[in-house]
């Protein structure tokens, strides 16, 4: 009755390994700029590579360096995390449901270090439970990679040229754009959003400079995402099967 | 010290948002605003850290401007991450020995 379970606790981690393929390369890509970008930001190889190993997160760890680099409060820290990875509670939920019955309580901490965009995305769109072997191959290969690109990545960013590297400084947010405008462009929802949310982090740099970094984020995302929800709300169940 | 202190709180913070609906919550979000604000919020927070932080990236306005209008681009006729961000890059380094 259950298909994943049927295998082997061997093949299914193995097969789990093999479908986290595709985002342990995207990761890696990812993790490398995010590298540079911490180097840049004044933290060092260790700092950076401890970061991405403890959290396993871009948009979180992007915000959170620019906490540190500026000095910020802990609770400041506390709030930006909070708001930013919001989404990953939804998805926690969401993944709760698709559990095979050898989920208990120690697999479900351990396998909760590793609820991310784009595994959410594969385990969601697995057929029939999720076995706990499945789940530890697939966050095994992406955390992985996702810690030896950032450690190659500062490594990089202190070695390399400083016309070089402040170039480089630009793909971390050239990647959030390539994550963000073609939802958008297929979704005019998507682009009010993304738009008001660019336009309130103009303001509060211009108009509000006393604001700082990260609660300028998460007033600007909590704003323009409530601004989204209010006058375009989200027809369809967003996680398909779910409800 | 303090460095510590920041990974510990964030580390944690991140941690418990996704432990504790895995391991303990088992209702459904039934709110459609909940919802729609939970689907809206990675878009708006990735928007708003990237402007105008993209802006002060490279430490030099002009080539980071450069680097932002061939990565938006790239993105509009969904070119992959890996292509948009090496793409920028080079731009901006191309343009910095330019200008």
């Amino acid at each position: 009755m259950i298909r994943q379970s049927q295998f082997s606790p061997f093949s299914s981690f193995f097969q789990g390994m093999l479908d986290g393929v595709p985002i342990a390369l995207g990761y890696f890509s990812v993790s490398f700029g995010f590298g540079i970008t911490a180097v840049r930001a004044g933290l060092s190889v260790l700092t950076a590579t401890v970061i991405s190993l403890c959290n396993l997160t871009s948009a979180g760890q992007a915000a959170g360096v620019a906490i540190m680099a500026a000095g910020g409060s802990f609770l400041e820290m506390a709030l930006t995390q909070l708001v930013i990875n919001l989404r990953y509670g939804l998805m926690s939920l969401s993944l709760s449901q698709k559990l095979d019955e050898s989920f208990h309580t120690p697999r479900r901490l351990l396998v909760s270090y590793g609820i991310t965009d784009e595994i959410f995305a594969m385990a969601s769109s697995k057929e029939g439970k999720l076995s706990p072997g499945y789940m530890y191959g697939l966050i095994l290969i992406a955390a992985f990679c996702w810690t030896l690109g950032t450690y190659l990545g500062a490594v990089a960013g202190q070695m390399l040229p400083a016309s070089l590297t402040s170039a480089m400084g630009l793909m971390l947010y050239a990647m959030f754009i390539a994550i963000i405008i073609p939802p958008a462009r297929k979704s005019r929802s998507v682009m009010v959003v993304v738009i008001t949310a660019a336009l309130c982090g103009l303001l509060f740099h211009y108009s509000l400079p006393w604001v700082t970094s990260g609660f300028a984020i998460i007033l600007s995302g909590v704003a323009a995402a409530a601004v989204g929800a209010l006058v375009l709300p989200v027809n369809e169940e967003p996680e398909g099967e779910a409800a | 010290m303090s460095i510590v202190i920041y990974i510990a709180v964030m580390a944690g913070v991140t941690y418990l948002i996704r432990m504790i609906p895995f391991t303990a919550f088992r209702r459904q979000i039934k709110s459609r605003f909940f919802r729609s604000f939970l689907y809206y919020v990675p878009y708006a927070v990735l928007s708003a850290m990237t402007v105008p932080a993209i802006f002060y990236a490279t430490g030099n306005m002009a080539t980071a401007a450069v680097g932002t209008v061939v990565a938006v681009l790239l993105a509009y006729f969904d070119m992959p991450l890996i292509v948009v961000a090496l793409a920028a890059s080079a731009a901006a380094f191309l343009s910095g020995m330019i200008l």
